[in-house]
């Protein structure tokens, strides 16, 4: 008998089957870490999906009310371990936004820097992932670890350290930019955007890539907005909500850039939206590079931090969305209460309506191009 | 201490061979032979626990490249696995997984406690956080930074190789007539 | 709508349920927990406060305050911060917000979690980070933090059937 009589046979004898269970476990090649979930498979499809997360739970928020507010800053650094220099940027957002400290034009515009370096770092990493994801084992992957050495190049001649960099302090950065930093970044970001256009012209318009991305875990925007999504995640979907033009902090209203959207909200919007928002990046880092004033880096009267008693909620735009800082201080150098708002796991929200219906090979790509990191979800 | 050499190893005095063998006849030690082969096919288990696995992928990628020392085929699967990278934080939630992929792994097996975190609880001094890997496995090498530097992973793994020469099949653990207390 | 505006609404609609609107550095109103549900309905749907970015609890020496921090993605602007106090610490119930806006379904487990504060019609309210059984709500201020050793915490896999 042919195949296609004997499937259609089979179907029509309705033959009884059942979904099975499978744990894709805390140890698995394409989890971004120690992620855990219980898949309910029918055949191939998808039927249910729990994600059990907490394999990663360091107890950072019990651990910062023994610790001073210095003491908290490198305990913040290994929070989203992909983009340390914005989880720091968060963290002293929150800190001067309840100490009222001022912070030097300078020490603005380099962070501003920095953390825009950190995004690109963040997306390029995210767009290497997805690609072993897709089975594309290793070379993109190896191409991205690449550009992002020569960027981590950078950050270790400003702060001393390839990954931790420890940099940021609330009133200002630890240190200025060493001598001849800004001409090579200047050089070093060049290179990027001709990496950037060479991978995608060889990477996006591959078919396989297409036919394995295009209406697959399409994320619908209300839903988005409902389960507090944020980040390219969010903008993918269509709705152009970006932290640094609705609720502005630092001064990146003195910068030119768009907000990029894509409209339809599956996996290869979102893979798209990691490339404008890097293309976006670069020319924010060239606006603030071309007029990076001079001053000192570092406000004095908040080398002695003594803060008030009150609280504070001080929010960013980083790499994955939303991260914000809930500080409660009652007047001792220590926090009273410190809550990490996690961008990534508010992402993990959608995941089980995005991934039902979907075959179990389209789950591993749509957890991949939502771009987790497990040390931000179970901090 | 001259180094060991390759020929140091591998080879005896040639008053042993006759003179029309000598060409064709190395004698060796089973020793020498099966650490040799061991010691550039050493495949790691992609154990990314948090942080120190960028490291890690890091010393894998183009930069410093760990495939040039013979590693370069990391294994997603334990039983195919000889060096488990413990690079990162295991906290008490994910303990009891990590000893069962150190379990399914085949002997001989290695273990190297990478970052500050799997050597003693790095700077997570809390009720989640299980204090240093020694407390699960027996440990072969230790690699302290938060993270280590890709050069000292790869510091590391020449140390690691160096220790593996050092072994011999009497006394390794793994053919014992009986195990080890 | 700023939130002045917004506030002056919520008081005509629930006049009982405002209980105070503390001076600070963000706009705070505190309510009583009673009618949670439609309140947060009123925010959500009538004040535009579609986005809830931040759930949490504060341990305080007389009560546990559950602190939400809100956002409009139609008219964006600053938080909107919204305070329930819980002065019970034995038996802290509070109703869920996950029928309001989904993002409270892991951020309410996770507070379950480190407080022990049970969200009253949460659909799946279990532990998050830590596993069932471990001793105690760590966030609480009388759990001293401490650190444990892998035979104390006595941690092994569960049974194959509750993994």
């Amino acid at each position: 008998m042919e195949d296609s009589q004997t499937v259609a046979a089979l179907q029509d004898e309705h033959i009884d089957t059942e979904s099975i269970s499978i744990n894709f476990g805390p140890h698995h090649p394409s989890t971004h870490g120690v992620f855990r979930m219980v898949v309910r498979l029918d055949g191939e499809t998808v039927v249910d999906v729990e994600p059990k997360i907490g394999y990663l739970h360091r107890g950072i928020e019990k651990l910062a009310e023994e610790r001073t507010y210095l003491q908290i800053i490198p305990l913040v650094d290994r929070l989203d371990y992909v983009c340390p220099m914005t989880n720091e940027q968060a963290f002293c957002l929150a800190v001067e936004k309840l100490g009222a400290i001022e912070v030097p034009e300078r020490a603005e515009y380099i962070r501003v820097i920095m953390a825009e370096l950190t995004r690109i770092m963040s997306h390029v990493l995210a767009v290497g992932f997805l690609w072993n994801e897709l089975g594309a084992t290793f070379t993109p992957m190896i191409y991205a670890y690449r550009q992002r050495e020569y960027l981590q190049d950078l950050f270790e001649l400003a702060s001393g350290a390839r990954m931790f960099h420890n940099y940021m302090r609330p009133g200002g950065v630890v240190a200025d930019l060493p001598d001849g930093w800004v001409a090579r970044a200047r050089k070093q970001l060049a290179e990027f955007e001709r990496f950037l256009d060479q991978f995608e012209t060889l990477m996006t318009e591959n078919e396989i890539f297409l036919a394995r991305t295009i209406d697959v875990g399409v994320l619908p925007p209300e839903l988005a907005i409902n389960c507090g999504i944020s980040g390219p995640v969010l903008r993918a979907t269509g709705v152009a909500y970006d932290l640094r033009r609705a609720d502005p902090y630092s001064i990146y209203e003195r910068f030119k850039f768009e907000i990029p959207t894509r409209s339809h909200g599956d996996t290869f919007d979102r893979y798209c939206q990691y490339f404008a928002e890097m293309r976006q990046s670069l020319s924010i880092i060239h606006q603030a590079l071309n007029r990076l004033p001079v001053g000192p880096v570092f406000n004095e009267k908040a080398k002695r931090l003594r803060l008030p008693a009150g609280e504070a909620y001080g929010h960013i735009e980083s790499p994955k969305g939303d991260l914000g800082f809930y500080i409660v201080s009652d007047g001792k150098p220590q926090p009273y209460r410190f809550h990490i708002r996690s961008t990534c796991l508010l992402n993990l929200t959608a995941l089980r309506q995005m991934v039902i219906g979907q075959k179990l090979q389209d789950l591993v790509i749509i957890f991949g191009s939502l771009n987790v990191t497990m040390a931000d979800i179970d901090r | 201490m001259p180094e060991r050499s390759l020929e140091h190893t591998l080879s005896v005095p040639e008053t042993l061979l006759p003179d029309d063998l000598k060409r064709n006849v190395l004698l060796t030690t089973v020793d020498a032979v099966y650490n040799w082969a061991r010691r550039r096919s050493m495949w790691p288990l992609t154990f990314g626990l948090a942080c120190c696995a960028l490291e890690m992928i890091a010393a894998g990628a183009s930069r410093y490249d760990y495939g040039r020392l013979g590693m370069d085929i990391p294994r997603a699967t334990p039983r195919q696995a000889d060096l488990l990278i413990l690079s990162g934080t295991i906290t008490h939630k994910m303990a009891p997984q990590v000893l069962r992929v150190w379990e399914q792994m085949p002997e001989p097996k290695y273990a190297l406690a990478m970052g500050a975190c799997a050597i003693s609880g790095g700077t997570f001094s809390s009720y989640a956080v299980v204090q240093g890997a020694s407390q699960l496995m027996p440990i072969d090498i230790f690699v302290p930074g938060c993270p280590p530097r890709p050069e000292a992973l790869i510091n590391a793994f020449v140390k690691l190789h160096e220790m593996l020469l050092k072994q011999s099949v009497k006394t390794v653990e793994w053919y014992a007539k009986e195990p080890k207390a | 709508m700023s939130h002045d505006s917004t506030l002056a609404d919520l008081q005509a609609a629930f006049p009982d349920q405002v209980v105070e609107h503390p001076q600070g550095l963000d706009f705070t109103v505190v309510v009583l927990p009673d009618r949670l549900r439609e309140l947060f309905l009123h925010l959500r749907d009538k004040a535009k406060l579609n986005y809830l970015s931040n759930l949490t609890v504060v341990d305080r020496p007389e009560r546990f305050e559950v602190v939400y921090h809100l956002y409009s993605t139609i008219e964006p602007g600053p938080v909107f911060v919204v305070k329930v106090y819980l002065p019970d610490r034995e038996s802290a119930h509070v109703p869920s917000a996950v029928p309001v806006w989904q993002s409270a379904y892991y951020q309410e487990r996770e507070a379950f979690d480190m407080f022990g504060v049970v969200f009253d019609g949460h659909p799946g309210l279990t532990r998050l980070l830590l596993w069932e059984g471990f001793p105690g709500h760590p966030l609480r201020k009388d759990f001293v933090n401490r650190t444990y050793s892998f035979d104390e915490m006595g941690q092994t896999l569960p049974p194959e059937d509750q993994r």
